[in-house]
């Protein structure tokens, strides 16, 4: 009883509010069947944004050119499904480590840079491999992008649905392992370190540790996640257009993000939804000026709590009294 | 070669055309209880900054038990038992007590690239920490956000995490500085109790602390080391006693029991 609970320790347990995000979206599937299509992108932006919190809210590292990493692995998966591999799930690791290894190649040069210089720098990766895609027509298909991604039924078993049942289960699944492995990554002495490293880089190497080596890990690992997430838009979407790599791509991770909560996990999970339910709502309410609202939103929630929706919904709980859901 | 735990020869930085630190030399051999002394703006946080890597020295060298760790980063050094502690803490602000020194312990038993057992299931690590809390009498704010202890509390939670990496050598950075008087005795009991193969270097104001730590004291001014020796004979030393304190702190220095 000597004040807050430590928190670190305590991560690995499960609060007892989390199996409701994934039983909501298990109910989703059976009340809502004909929006699936749309459902299954959320989920894709979800695992986008959960690849970006274990960079920015764990290891304190603000990336602007994210989405590098989410259009290399759409890419990578499109141009292996187009060369005749047709099997998704292998189709998804290859794009992934495609993307961690891109970010284990510019990782040790980039992650040098601390603050305004890294945030500069992602930004111009990003404009150069938009720019490139844009040029290298042969490979991309520039403008046009790459239509006709196709895929053998899912284990041999599940064909993809024009409903996109299959599409829907099978992104969450992906989602449900890779937050899985984030779950068990933040809470690990590696994920710890990187905290520490959040927190107090300086000291941290002072302490002895590596911290350019744990940041490039993590660079890897948030990065084929993106990937991963990327590949998963090329397969459901079954189309992959240079939009995958522009700054709006990196942007809406970032703004899910800061909507749902940094550094929580949950928050891409909760906030992908939100954000893309009121842009498609403003959209319809009035498609030149919908952004106001988005806008509006994120001022709000930006001014009103410092940890997004999530923390919203934390302080509240603890103004009832229980504090329940903030263990 | 030497026998030496720590040793510096020569050490040079200038910013600029001033020079910071001027051909210092300072031998710390095993077991040592050193002070480093010197007014301010005599370059002795610099001195610091060189010894454990966070500054390059323009000139000299730095080894480390016989072992040469001039061109070390401080990571390097710290993994080879060179460990400092911060004037003004510096800490994990966010991090429980607890968490701050678990970092270190994790980080020295090469534990923090594990990525799949949750670190409060990582046992041996977390009961080195308690330990270690529980030497300095940490153990009631264990639990408490660093943030938000006494100041106090954070001064020896900076000997914590330094005790966690099991240094050979440690550097001391103004240990009591900004502490409650009440608290400095906690403090030097705990760095008086501190096992005698660890080599210590200690930058210190406070001539009471000095005296009843060091056996050895170096007096730095102006970048320069002025003179080395016991406490008594340095203390005496009119040179040291003009150069350091000018004439009005005199009677305060040589008074020395009133010093804190």
């Amino acid at each position: 009883m000597t004040g807050a609970v430590s928190p670190f320790l305590l991560r690995h347990r499960l609060r007892p509010l989390e199996p409701v995000w994934w039983l909501l979206a298990i109910a989703y599937f059976f009340v809502f069947p004909e929006y699936l299509a749309v459902a299954t992108s959320v989920l894709v932006m979800a695992l986008f944004a959960l690849s970006l919190d274990l960079l920015i809210g764990f290891a304190g590292v603000l990336s602007l050119g994210h989405a590098v990493s989410f259009g290399i692995g759409a890419y990578v998966c499109a141009l292996i499904n187009l060369a005749g591999w047709r099997e998704p799930i292998t189709g998804v690791l290859a794009s992934g480590a495609a993307s961690g290894l891109f970010a284990l190649a510019v990782g040790p040069l980039i992650l040098r840079l601390r603050g305004l210089p890294f945030i500069m720098v992602t930004l111009g990766i990003g404009a150069i491999f938009y720019e490139a895609a844009n040029k290298a027509v042969w490979l991309t298909g520039g403008d046009n992008g790459l239509p006709g991604v196709t895929l053998d039924p899912l284990l041999g078993l599940f064909r993809w649905s024009i409903l996109g049942q299959t599409s829907y289960l099978y992104v969450l699944c992906w989602l449900l392992v890779l937050f899985y492995l984030a779950r068990r990554i933040v809470a690990s002495p590696f994920g710890v370190a990187l905290q520490g490293i959040r927190e107090n880089p300086g000291r941290m190497l002072l302490i002895g540790a590596p911290v350019l080596r744990h940041l490039v890990v993590a660079y890897a690992i948030a990065s084929a996640m993106a990937g991963i997430a990327g590949a998963l838009s090329a397969q459901t979407n079954a189309f992959v257009g240079l939009e995958v790599l522009s700054l709006t791509t990196s942007i809406d991770g970032l703004v899910m993000l800061v909507l749902g909560g940094i550094g929580r996990l949950y928050g891409g999970l909760i906030g992908a939804p939100v954000y893309m339910f009121v842009q498609h709502f403003a959209q319809q309410w009035n498609p030149y000026y919908w952004m106001f609202l988005i806008g509006g939103l994120l001022i709000f929630i930006v001014r009103f709590s410092r940890g997004g929706l999530l923390g919203l919904f934390d302080s509240l709980v603890r103004r009832v009294g229980q504090g329940h859901g903030d263990r | 070669m030497t026998g030496f735990a720590l040793e510096a020869v020569g050490l040079q930085k200038s910013f600029g055309a001033l020079p910071v630190t001027d051909s210092v030399t300072l031998r710390l051999p095993s077991g040592a209880r050193t002070a480093l002394i010197g007014p301010n703006g005599a370059g002795k946080t610099t001195l610091v900054g060189l010894l454990s890597g966070t500054i390059r020295p323009d000139a000299g060298r730095i080894s480390l038990g016989g072992r040469d760790v001039t061109r070390d980063g401080s990571a390097s050094r710290v993994r080879h038992g060179l460990v400092r502690t911060f004037q003004v803490s510096s800490l994990f602000a966010r991090l429980t007590v607890l968490e701050n020194v678990f970092l270190a312990v994790s980080e020295h038993q090469r534990a923090s690239g594990g990525m799949w057992q949750p670190a409060g299931r990582r046992r041996a690590l977390i009961d080195r920490a308690e330990a270690i809390l529980e030497r300095l009498r940490l153990t009631d704010h264990r639990h408490q956000e660093v943030a938000r202890v006494p100041y106090g509390v954070q001064r020896l939670l900076e000997i914590a995490i330094a005790l966690a990496l099991e240094p050979k050598v440690l550097l001391l950075d103004e240990p009591a500085a900004g502490i409650p008087t009440d608290e400095v005795s906690v403090l030097l009991e705990t760095v008086e109790s501190l096992p005698s193969h660890i080599s210590i270097l200690m930058i210190e104001h406070d001539m009471h602390v000095v005296r009843r730590f060091a056996t050895d004291v170096n007096v730095l001014v102006q970048g320069r080391i002025l003179m080395a020796g016991p406490p008594a004979v340095v203390m005496a030393s009119p040179d040291v006693r003009a150069v350091y304190l000018g004439q009005s702190g005199q009677s305060r220095f040589a008074g020395g029991a009133h010093g804190a």
